[in-house]
């Protein structure tokens, strides 16, 4: 929806260039456009007033450090103040105490609340925690019905014993039997409301109520749709004040929508947000990190994310293998083809090319999830000697996996010469992969582990941020030996020109 | 340790996997929009303000009209705040600057808010218009001429055949809802009607459409969970065929506009619906109340995909006004039909720009 902070400071601090201080004319204008790339991302526009006020409190006069591009200096200073802002380091739900733990669900209608019961539920019961859904959304048509198909997904036990009346008594029936019926955990999904709702606020009070009741521990988690625009902030501090919270769950932030809400949510109330709800399966649901978001709210993408899921979509031998290959000069189309499935595996094109740096909102490039079954059709439908070397491809063998594959042969040919570009560009990427393990491992050395594998984290984001085509002089010069400053993005198109260097390439986290 | 590093690699592969499976060679798609507006500081817009004028408070407090304004001013309205400072402060840049603020927070957006603004002020400034009066007006009369371009009645099919309503939106945004209740209404005027529910992928669905159905007299057809929804979409023609029906809705799954694959899927739903039915007289984009800058987003891509006809804005009755409307009506010229107010099957109204508008200025 709008470019990158970087592009949008980048005039204002143009003239800061050289010199050694911040002076208050050039901060003034570097923060109104900030204070527009924040109301662009449907922060709240009170506390966008109370952000800007902050960072004119740390950069008027801030001294610069030596070598450190002033736009740089200020993008720093703007991620750690929206990440301070967010809460810092991520939270986890704490339920330690006597059971059953109580966990109430509250939030607008249409927020993904029963969706999120089912995520949750399963999140806890692959911790060893022993979940009941309760159905207290005696509102909404079908909702009952709705969380018990859930429940039977998350392969989870429900407590659904009306579909209409009150469902205050329904709660605490299920609080009180929890224990005898083998469950620790307690679940509580709600009506959505509308927080002018005195009446359904009323009653989710009394469910939380219900919920403390016991004595143990209870929980009441608001969960937001991360596409709210400037309500977020009145609407959570209703529910805070009437219901109180504990704890915030962003729904839907698989969209492309900038989740300024999430900052609008923490600043009002102060509770800490726990969890993102990601997709449409059960398991879509990620702990929160508040730095990724900051990234996210400013447009710089989200490489930990990328790194995290595509750990998550092969073992790490498969990648060591696929690594090794690369360095060998062996890694074929069978290899591509592996590779193919682990990005499938990571979700919707779109949204994970859009945790790139530069790729996200506006830059993120029209990518289409069907391409990806025409490339796999079209390996598929070779040999086993032509996937280990496509170069025994003639024509003949070309018309014949055309025709085998429904595509066409100027697409194969496509395929045959971007394959052997990447090949290329991703042997250097690995070999500078191995140079930066070295350089960094021994200097590491010294270092406590955190600061170590903040170091390696880095090193990593510079990696991929090399890759998305932002591999400028700064990217390049933090990791020693990265890959020259066309990255793979200079042949593949996912490059975002004029894009500077993410400001993260130092290990300062 | 070790296997963070690989982690390197890792992204290195898989980038470039992306980036070839993804076909992304030359295949970014221009979007054509321009940036450049919104770089503009504020500010700037400011500098060419018309001298400033001591002007009386405005004694006059208007009457609250019932339904959109009614509901639409139960909260204290920022707008009004900045309209108040203009008559304490005068017309100066700061005063403006609030009345800027002041829409940003009914979700209006920087870029339309500037424009709007803009406007306004170039009025203003031809006009010889100095108070707060004048400038209220204005304001008003430019928001009620944007939003009352386009035809905003709900089409209806003169010749053979049912009416065919298709529904669409994100996920939570209110289609099942808003169906529930056009039925209702539809119902209460005589017309037979048929539900068609080809939401088969989220849970229950088809019962929260079930119940609707039962409530308002309307016939339901629905497939199994996990079924083509086309193939519901065909069978509610045949349905609506068969029982001579007048008017045919058909709800569909949520989606994120940004999945691309969804987004083919409610293609397809649409072109075999408008195929079997001879057309589809509305295409309704269902827009939650409470959304941000997102919902610019969400209007360009389901109208990429079905050519949306009109927008049915849900869930007002909150203290949220839906300004991201005043954007989507700007950019992609589709008119808002329904205002969806709150939970009650009768809360649901056809959009009117005049009352709009004046609840979204009123005190």
């Amino acid at each position: 929806m709008f470019d990158a902070l970087q592009q949008r400071l980048s005039g204002a601090l143009d003239g800061l260039r050289g010199r050694g201080r911040l002076e208050p004319a050039a901060v003034d204008a570097t923060l109104s456009d900030i204070r527009l790339a924040l109301l662009e991302a449907d922060v709240n526009i009170a506390v966008v007033r109370g952000i800007v006020e902050r960072l004119r409190e740390r950069l008027v006069g801030a001294d610069l450090a030596p070598g450190l591009d002033p736009r740089q200096h200020v993008i720093r200073a703007v991620d750690a103040e929206l990440r301070a802002a967010l809460g810092g380091d991520h939270v986890a739900l704490d339920l330690a105490g006597r059971a059953p733990a109580v966990i109430v669900l509250a939030g607008l209608q249409g927020a993904g609340k029963t969706t999120v019961a089912g995520k949750l539920a399963r999140h806890l019961a692959s911790k060893g925690r022993r979940p009941v859904l309760v159905a207290c959304d005696l509102q909404r048509p079908a909702a009952v019905e709705q969380l018990r198909i859930v429940a039977a997904g998350a392969g989870v036990a429900v407590h659904a014993p009306f579909t209409e009346g009150d469902p205050v008594p329904v709660a605490r029936e299920a609080v009180t039997g929890a224990t005898l019926a083998g469950h620790d955990t307690v679940i509580i999904d709600t009506a959505g409301r509308l927080h002018v709702d005195d009446e359904l606020l009323r009653q989710a009070r009394a469910i939380v109520d219900v919920a403390h009741e016991h004595g143990g521990i209870a929980r009441t988690l608001f969960v937001i749709d991360a596409m709210v625009g400037q309500e977020a902030a009145a609407v959570a501090r209703s529910f805070a004040d009437v219901v109180g919270l504990d704890g915030v769950i962003l729904s839907k932030l698989d969209g492309d929508a900038r989740g300024g809400a999430a900052l609008s949510v923490r600043e009002v109330t102060g509770a800490p947000i726990l969890f993102a709800s990601v997709g449409e399966r059960v398991e879509d649901l990620e702990a929160f990190h508040p730095d990724r978001m900051a990234s996210r709210i400013l447009g710089m993408g989200d490489v930990l994310t990328f790194i995290e899921r595509a750990e998550q979509a092969q073992d790490a031998e498969a990648a060591r293998d696929a690594e090794q290959a690369l360095l060998d000069g062996t890694f074929g189309l069978d290899d591509l083809l592996e590779q193919l499935q682990a990005v499938k595996r990571m979700g919707p094109l779109s949204g994970v090319i859009g945790m790139l740096p530069g790729m996200g909102g506006a830059a993120a490039p029209d990518v289409d999830d069907r391409q990806l079954v025409r490339t796999e059709a079209i390996i598929r439908s070779m040999t086993p000697a032509e996937r280990r070397d496509p170069r025994v491809l003639n024509g003949r063998r070309r018309r014949r996996i055309a025709a085998g594959s429904g595509t066409t042969v100027p697409e194969i040919n496509r395929l045959v010469k971007q394959f052997e570009q990447m090949q290329q560009l991703m042997r250097q990427a690995a070999a500078a992969g191995r140079g930066g393990r070295g350089g960094k491992g021994g200097k590491g050395g010294k270092k406590s582990g955190k600061g170590r594998k903040g170091a390696q984290r880095a090193a990593m984001q510079a990696q991929a941020a090399a890759l998305g085509g932002l591999g400028g002089p700064g990217a390049a010069g933090a990791v020693p030996g990265a890959a020259p400053g066309r990255g793979l993005g200079g042949f593949a198109g996912l490059s975002a020109p004029g894009q500077p260097p993410r400001p993260r390439g130092t290990g300062d986290r | 340790m070790e296997g963070l590093f690989e982690g390197a690699s890792l992204v290195a592969i898989m980038a470039g996997v992306l980036a070839l499976a993804g076909g992304l060679l030359g295949a970014r798609r221009a979007r054509g929009r321009s940036t450049g507006q919104t770089s503009t500081p504020m500010h700037e817009v400011a500098s060419d303000a018309p001298a400033a004028a001591p002007v009386a408070p405005d004694p006059e407090a208007e009457t609250e009209p019932a339904g959109v304004t009614g509901r639409l001013a139960r909260t204290r309205n920022l707008l009004t705040s900045a309209l108040a400072e203009l008559v304490g402060a005068g017309l100066d840049d700061a005063a403006w600057e609030r009345l800027e603020e002041g829409l940003i927070a009914a979700d209006v957006g920087v870029q339309a808010t500037n424009a709007v603004v803009a406007d306004v002020r170039r009025l203003a400034r031809e006009g010889g218009v100095r108070d707060v009066d004048g400038v209220r007006r204005l304001l008003r009369d430019a928001l009620v001429a944007e939003l009352s371009s386009g035809e905003r009645a709900l089409r209806r099919r003169d010749g053979d055949g049912p009416t065919v309503w298709f529904v669409t939106g994100v996920n939570g945004a209110g289609k099942t809802t808003t169906i529930g209740k056009l039925a209702s209404r539809e119902v209460a005027a005589g017309r037979h009607v048929v539900l068609a529910a080809a939401d088969t992928f989220r849970a229950a669905a088809a019962e929260q459409l079930g119940i609707w159905a039962e409530r308002t007299g309307a016939e339901l057809v629905r497939g199994e969970e996990g079924a083509d929804p086309a193939s519901v979409a065909y069978a509610g023609v045949d349905a609506a065929l068969a029982s001579g029906a007048d008017l045919l809705i058909v709800d569909t799954a949520g989606r994120l506009q940004n999945r691309r694959e969804l987004m083919d899927e409610l293609g397809k739903v649409g072109r075999v619906l408008a195929k079997r039915a001879g057309g589809i007289d509305e295409t309704l984009l269902v827009l939650d109340g409470t959304v941000g800058q997102n919902g610019i987003a969400q209007a360009e891509a389901f109208h990429d995909a079905v050519e949306i006809s009109g927008v049915a804005i849900t869930k007002l009755d909150g203290s949220s006004r839906g300004g991201v409307v005043v954007a989507v009506q700007r950019q992609l010229g589709i008119p808002v039909k329904l205002v969806g107010l709150g939970e009650g099957i009768e809360d649901l109204e056809d959009f009117d720009p005049v009352t709009y508008v004046d609840g979204l200025l009123e005190d």
